[in-house]
This record gives C-alpha cells, sequence and structure tokens, in this order.
C-alpha cells in the first residue's frame, strides 16, 4: 500500500469532518428544544435568562456562534458541558475507552461466532447443521440488537440469574485503573478478580450486539466459502487427498475472507451506532449512554462533541477498512 | 490426519462458546461480596456540587446529595421541618434579621468541625450571583453576616417568607469553606466532602456512588455501613436489577410492575404520594379567553377514573395546584365532574358535539407514567361534551423552551414538583405572569398573587394562597389532575421509609 494512498484517504477525510460538523452544529440548533429554558429556576427573570445564554455563547449570531466553535475545535477544545459542567473533550475521553471495549469485544465474539457457524453449515452442507444455522442467522437478523439485550436480560440476568445487568464492573470490586481501558487493564496487571467482573458484565452487552453481526458475517461468509469450495483450486486440492475439513479451513477460507472482511468494516460503523441503545439498556457507562443524556439535556456542546467523536470513528473504521482492503487487493490503490 | 467430524466441530463450538462465561465466573469470584445496601436509581448524578449548575435544582438528584451532604434545615417524611446543621432559626420580630444557630457537634467528612463561618461563607456564595445559584434571588435577600459563637445574624435586605423552606430543598447545602476553595469546582467533582451521614467513597459518571457510612456523623448511625446507588436509566432494566436480586431497592417503574413485584416472594412494595402533580397549563390565548370553554374543560374529566384506570389506583385527584400535604391545602375548594354542566357551559358559547370548539393539547409521552394515555383519555372525555382536541407530543426540552416563551398550545400537560410544600413553589410561580414557568398571564390573578410575595404574616400569607387557589378553580385557569404515588420496590428484608418529596434516604432505609 503506497504512503500516497493513505494520504489522500486522509485528505478525503478532513471535508467529511467539516460536513458533519456543519450539519451537527446547525441540526441542534433547528431541533427544538433550549438548553437555557430547562435551567430556569422559578424566579428567574429577563436579565437572569440574558445572563445564562451569554455564559454559554448562545448570545451571539449563530454564524459568530459557529466561527467561535469552529476555532475551538481547531484547537482541540470542544467547550464545557452544560449540564455536567466538564470540559467536553475530558468527558468524551474518559467514556471512550469503555465503548471500544465493549464494540472490540462485541466484534471478536461475532466474528467468532460468523467463522465457525458458517465453516460449519459447508462443511455440512445439506444436512442439518447447514440448516440450523440458515435458521439461526435469519432469526437472529430479524431481531434488532436492543431487543437482543432485553432478551438476554431477562434469560440470563432475570430467569437465571448467572450474569449481570448493568453497569460495567460491581461497585464493590476494588479496582482503581489507571487508563480506561479497564479489561485490558485489569488482564494486564494481573487482577484476575476485576478482570473477571468486568468480563461478566461486558458479556450480555457485547453478545447483545454481537449477535446480530455475526448472522450478517455468517450468511456472507458462508457464500464465499461455497464459491471458493467450487474454484479449481480446491478440486485439485480433493485429488491431492486433503481432507474436506483441511481444504475448507486451509484453502477456501482464505479466499472466502476478502468480502466478509470489508463487510466486517461495514457492521463495525453500525456497531459503534448500536452502542446507544444497548449502553442505556445495560446502565453501561459509555459514549453511547453519554449521547442520550446530552440530547434529554439539549447540551449542546456535548451533543456537538460526541457526532464528532462518532463520525471520526466511523470515518477510522472505513480507513482501515480500505487499508486492509488495499492489502489484500492492491488493485483497490489506483 | 483425524477426519474432522460433526461431533467434534460441536464439541469444539460448545467449548469455545462456554469459556468466556465459564472464565468469567470463575476469574470474578462468585459470592464475596461484602453486605451492602444496594439502590437501583433512576437518575444519574451529573456533578457533586449542590448548590450551583442546573443540576442543583433537579428534585431528583436530591437523593444523593442528602446523603452526603447536610442542608441548613431538614425535612421529616412529611415535609415539615427539622433541625440540620441549624439547630435553631427564626426572624426577629419586625423581620429586620435573621437569626440562626449552627449546631456544635458536626464534622466534615475530612474530619474538621463544621463552623458558623461554613455557613456564612455557604449563604454568601449561595447569595452572590456570580456563583451560578439558580436560587440566588433567595438567598441574595440576606446580607451583612455576623457571627458570635454559633449564633449567625444578618440583616434581611428583601422579606423572603419561604427562606429557611428553601433552607431545606434546592441549592439549600452547607459546603465546607476550607475544602471547597483549597480544591476548586473541577476538583471537588473528584472530591466532595460533605458533612452528611455517608461518604462518598468512589463515584463512575453515570454508573455508580460507593457511599461509606460517615463515623463521626452528628445524627443516627446508618444501619448500612456501605451503600451503592447503581444508576439505572432504563424502567425495564430497574425491573430487572431488583427481579434479579442485583439491587436492594428500585422506584419509579410502571405501576404494572409494581403491582406484579410485589407480590413476588422476598419482595415488598410501596406506592406512596409525592410533591409532584400532573396538570394541564391553560394558556390566555383563544380559545382559552372564553370561561365557559375552560371551565367545560375542567368539568368534563373524571379525574377519579383516570386514577383507578389508568394509574391503577396510584395517585390521588386534586383540584388545586396544593396537594393534600402541602401548607396551603384546602379540601373545600372543589371542581366537580359534571359533563353536563361542561355541555350547558359549551351550549352559553356556541358549541356542542355536532359543533365542538377545536384546540391543540400537548404532552410527553413516557416522560411520566401514563403520561400521553391520560391526556387520551382525557381529549376522549371532553369529546363526549363538544371539545375537540389535537394531541400533539413533544419533549422536555420542547415544553420548557415553549414554556418560558409563552408559547404553549392551549392546553399542555406537564408535571410540577413541590417538595417544600409551600404555595409560592407551586400556585406562586405557576399562575404568576411574570415567572417565566406560568402559561396563564393576566392582571386579575396576579393582583391576588403578587402581594403574598413579601407577606410576612403566614397566616395571612397562606390564606391569600387558599384565596387565590379558589379564584384560579372558579375560573378554570389551570387544570390540576393529581398527585402522582411514587412506586417502590424493595426486598422484604429491608424497612423502608417513604418521604413525601420522593427522596429515597438510604440513610433511613433499615434492616427489617
Amino acid at each position: 500500500m503506497s504512503t500516497s494512498y493513505l494520504l489522500r484517504r486522509l485528505l478525503w477525510a478532513l471535508p467529511t469532518l467539516f460536513g458533519v460538523a456543519v450539519v451537527v452544529f446547525v441540526l441542534v440548533r433547528v431541533v427544538p428544544g433550549d438548553p437555557i429554558a430547562m435551567m430556569l429556576p422559578p424566579g428567574a427573570t429577563a436579565e437572569d435568562v440574558g445572563r445564562l445564554r451569554a455564559l454559554y455563547g448562545l448570545d451571539a449570531p449563530l454564524l459568530q456562534q459557529f466561527v467561535n466553535w469552529l476555532g475551538a475545535l481547531a484547537q482541540g477544545d470542544l467547550g464545557n458541558s452544560i449540564s455536567l459542567r466538564v470540559s467536553v473533550v475530558s468527558l468524551v475521553l474518559s467514556r471512550l475507552p469503555a465503548t471500544l471495549e465493549l464494540v472490540l469485544v462485541a466484534m471478536a465474539a461475532g466474528c467468532a461466532l460468523a467463522l465457525l457457524a458458517a465453516v460449519a453449515a459447508v462443511l455440512f452442507r445439506g444436512r442439518w447443521p447447514e440448516l440450523a444455522v440458515d435458521g439461526a442467522t435469519g432469526f437472529t437478523l430479524a431481531i434488532p440488537d436492543f431487543l437482543w439485550g432485553l432478551l438476554l436480560i431477562l434469560l440470563l440476568g432475570v430467569l437465571l440469574p448467572v450474569l449481570p445487568i448493568s453497569g460495567r464492573i460491581d461497585p464493590v470490586v476494588s479496582f482503581d485503573p489507571v487508563t480506561g481501558f479497564y479489561l485490558l487493564e485489569a488482564l494486564v496487571t494481573g487482577q484476575l478478580r476485576a478482570f473477571g467482573d468486568l468480563l461478566r458484565h461486558i458479556l450480555l452487552p457485547a453478545t447483545a450486539l454481537a449477535l446480530p453481526l455475526a448472522a450478517a458475517l455468517t450468511r456472507v461468509l458462508k457464500n464465499s466459502l461455497i464459491e471458493a469450495m467450487s474454484q479449481d483450486y480446491v478440486t485439485l486440492a480433493q485429488v491431492k487427498g486433503y481432507s474436506r475439513a483441511r481444504i475448507l479451513w486451509r484453502v477456501a477460507l482464505r479466499n472466502a475472507l476478502i468480502p466478509t472482511v470489508t463487510l466486517t468494516g461495514v457492521q463495525f460503523t453500525f456497531l459503534i451506532g448500536g452502542t446507544v441503545l444497548i449502553e442505556h439498556i445495560f446502565s453501561y457507562p459509555g459514549l453511547g449512554n453519554l449521547a442520550i443524556a446530552s440530547v434529554i439535556q439539549r447540551d449542546l456542546p456535548l451533543i456537538q462533541g460526541l457526532v464528532l467523536t462518532f463520525a471520526v470513528l466511523f470515518i477510522a473504521a472505513n480507513l482501515l477498512v480500505d487499508m486492509t482492503y488495499a492489502l489484500i487487493n492492491p488493485r483497490v490503490q489506483a | 490426519m483425524t477426519p474432522f467430524s460433526r461431533r467434534r466441530f460441536l464439541q469444539a463450538t460448545g467449548v469455545a462458546a462456554a469459556a468466556p462465561f465459564a472464565g468469567s465466573l470463575l476469574l470474578s469470584g462468585c459470592g464475596q461480596q461484602e453486605q451492602v445496601l444496594t439502590i437501583a436509581y433512576n437518575v444519574a448524578l451529573p456533578s457533586w456540587d449542590p448548590t450551583t449548575g442546573p443540576s442543583s435544582v433537579n428534585p431528583t438528584i436530591q437523593t444523593y446529595y442528602k446523603a452526603v451532604f447536610d442542608a441548613y434545615v431538614d425535612q421529616n417524611p412529611d415535609l415539615s421541618f427539622k433541625p440540620g446543621l441549624l439547630t435553631e432559626w427564626g426572624w426577629n420580630d419586625d423581620r429586620s434579621k435573621v437569626i440562626m444557630k449552627v449546631r456544635e457537634n458536626a464534622f466534615w467528612h475530612d474530619g474538621s468541625p463544621v463552623t458558623a463561618e461554613d455557613v456564612v461563607w455557604s449563604l454568601e456564595r449561595a447569595g452572590d450571583p456570580a456563583s451560578g445559584n439558580p436560587i440566588q434571588f433567595v438567598w441574595g435577600k440576606i446580607g451583612n453576616f455576623s457571627i458570635s459563637g454559633q449564633t449567625i445574624t444578618a440583616d434581611v435586605k428583601e422579606f423572603e417568607p419561604t427562606l429557611f423552606k428553601w433552607m431545606a430543598f434546592l441549592t439549600g447545602y452547607v459546603l465546607p469553606k476550607k475544602a471547597y476553595t483549597a480544591a476548586g469546582p473541577q476538583g471537588w467533582e473528584e472530591k466532595p466532602i460533605g458533612s452528611g451521614p455517608y461518604m462518598v467513597e468512589k463515584f463512575e459518571r453515570n454508573a455508580f456512588v460507593r457511599l461509606k457510612a460517615f463515623d463521626k456523623y452528628w445524627g443516627p448511625k446508618p444501619a448500612f455501613d456501605t451503600v451503592v446507588i447503581k444508576m439505572v436509566g432504563d424502567a425495564s432494566a430497574r425491573v430487572a436489577e431488583i427481579e434479579s436480586g442485583s439491587a436492594d431497592l428500585t422506584l419509579q417503574i410502571p405501576y404494572e410492575e409494581f403491582d406484579r413485584l410485589k407480590e413476588k416472594s422476598g419482595l415488598a412494595g410501596a406506592a406512596y404520594p409525592v410533591s409532584d402533580i400532573g396538570m394541564i397549563f391553560i394558556s390566555n390565548r383563544a380559545p382559552m379567553l372564553d370561561r365557559n370553554v375552560r371551565l367545560a374543560m375542567v368539568h368534563a374529566i373524571d379525574k377519579n377514573s383516570i386514577v383507578k384506570n389508568l394509574l391503577r389506583g396510584y395517585g390521588t385527584p386534586i383540584d388545586t395546584l396544593q396537594a393534600p400535604q402541602y401548607a396551603a391545602f384546602d379540601a373545600s375548594i372543589k371542581v366537580e365532574y359534571n359533563p353536563g354542566l361542561a355541555k350547558e357551559l359549551l351550549a352559553k358559547s356556541g358549541y356542542s358535539k355536532d359543533k365542538p370548539v377545536r384546540f391543540t393539547v400537548q404532552t410527553t409521552r413516557g416522560f411520566k407514567p401514563k403520561d400521553y394515555e391520560m391526556m387520551e383519555a382525557v381529549v376522549g372525555m371532553w369529546r363526549e361534551v363538544g371539545i375537540d382536541a389535537t394531541i400533539e407530543t413533544y419533549e422536555i426540552a420542547k415544553h420548557f423552551e415553549l414554556r418560558t416563551r409563552h408559547a404553549l398550545a392551549p392546553a399542555a400537560f406537564y408535571n410540577w414538583g413541590n417538595s417544600i410544600g409551600d404555595p409560592s413553589t407551586s400556585t406562586g410561580f405557576a399562575m404568576f405572569s411574570y415567572s417565566p414557568h406560568s402559561a396563564w398571564k393576566t392582571p386579575d390573578v396576579d393582583a391576588l398573587i403578587g402581594p403574598l410575595w413579601g407577606e410576612k404574616d403566614e397566616a395571612k400569607r397562606i390564606a391569600g394562597y387558599q384565596a387565590a387557589d379558589r379564584y384560579i378553580a372558579q375560573e378554570g385557569l389551570v387544570i390540576p389532575l393529581l398527585q402522582y404515588a411514587q412506586p417502590v420496590v424493595h426486598k422484604d428484608s429491608l424497612q423502608f421509609t417513604p418521604h413525601t418529596a420522593g427522596f429515597i434516604l438510604p440513610q433511613d432505609i433499615k434492616p427489617a
């Protein structure tokens, strides 16, 4: 992969981000709901209202507000949250690791499930495992991730209460992390009790996110595998006496992965979007949960900061997929 | 090479799927938890400063603050007042001075004593417009403080009859001068220090707060040494929390779930009236300028039926903005359900079922229990007498924006809290035209309420509000619907004390 290709892609990301910034700035101001009106105490006077507007920079003309915001943004300052009175950057940075951990665990689980299911379906083609995989993928895709979340809470949280259903870690577990990546940090530092508890807490929300992802990936991978298994090189391998399982794992899978990698990247962005509801349902303290609270409070600086963060994540994910794809298939760099 | 069989594949898959689950169980060490009280709470805590910013005036947040900080004046579960950090308080005879006595045996969580200087600093800071205290308009009415031992005296700049009531409510908390100024606003959020029954041991924003009992607390020692308040915003998740045993107590769940859960073995429930009412704001614009239309709207609503059939009996129909526990509640003010009278009134203005009066009514959906359904029922009742109202839903933020701009629809459903139970914070701010939160703005109502703001004779002040409530009811200037009941479900091994202000105070929860 050439450096110029990478630079070109990075440069393309800038106008996209600017476009997102414009859209989100305008949107949050067009959507009904005045954050100042929500803060007014019972005895507030017109002067109080004016004072509050000036305090949050909402008294300036819209264009001036946008220029101010953009200027601060260029210096890495996203302003202060109106409702939480903390800098948006620090809020985002404190929550981002939680969401990234959730997404990555969900991604890993989804990919692993998809791999197992697709291989099983192709390995036992025309028999009940394939029927079971086809049925399960259809069923799983028909149910959105938030509903999976509720079902998992009911099944493994209430009816068979074996897993925690809210939060990121049990509040009584002694764990004082230095970074925001709790799971990783607990593992690296050998705090196994905390690691186990963190893993238990992340299992249900990650599974809720992973199931629809796994179903989508299974379908694509299975079809790719079936196509790969009909190629000449597979016939050659069969003639050489390799077992079906070995051909599937060692020969066909490598070729079948290309379309799956592309889809995985696309699904990654959906996964990040899916965290908003899943984090709310599981009271998981990540960006998604924060996003819901900020919208309810009409916390304009926080909404803007979060949308921009999500946009950066989407762009980064797409860039990563393109780069991976370019590595696999150099023709796309042209 | 060994052939790859279906059996082998399924075995491998099963092991792979079970590994994370089994591993997490083993590593987390099941059943090693100490005895704690865990509350699944419905609202997250945005800030640890109970005196400034938007969260300081959010009544639902006060549960956290009341556990960690002491108010100047405390409140009993029935809304009556009792000593907090002040053991005595009052005015002099001509109401030109306030005199307060600070408790002697109180300590901050860092071990230092609570002093009269701390109280004065807290009051001066609250009264400073630059501090960002939303109730500054009350606190700024006293000043020029002087201290003699534990006694504080201050001049009354403008008489505020509810001053000491506010000392038990929003932003009425004492903070440590030395610790706060040393930490600064940002540092304070990291390590808040109060003088209340619990200390903040660990706080994860939007996730949980772990509290530890303060052994030098001046009041009764709390029954639980450790309290965890988990912030669970989703009602169905709170139901799951209590049902799975992950939480010992939760609140604000659907009444259907409340009825189901309280019957379950090991659980108990309490649904009790709180200082929060559901009401329909009426704006002084057409067609509401027609008295007949307003009164017809009022008389057409069967509140008892709404409470009984929609809220499963959890709620109390009301006829004024005063709930029965409030200081100016007057049981003699009654607005009868009389659809026949409603039809007659509408007929006088030329309206009937065939020629109905039309307007828009706004409501939230899902913000309060059965809010939208209640408005659907009300609209149905109105239709029967000749009122054709179109429902428009709005979000909380939109409601506040419209209310502040005096641009609500002719009728708009919302709720109104009043934890100090004073009529100025219900009828006063909801009906006085100069308040940004009133919808009906006319001089006749102002003439009744205006003189009461600075009324020094308490009995006369309360009677004045009762007279205003009577006038408002007779003119149909607002439609009070019901006082809400707060559903709380807890383990039956706990003894829970309902608080009319809606606070869930961990210090008041004991083993049964």
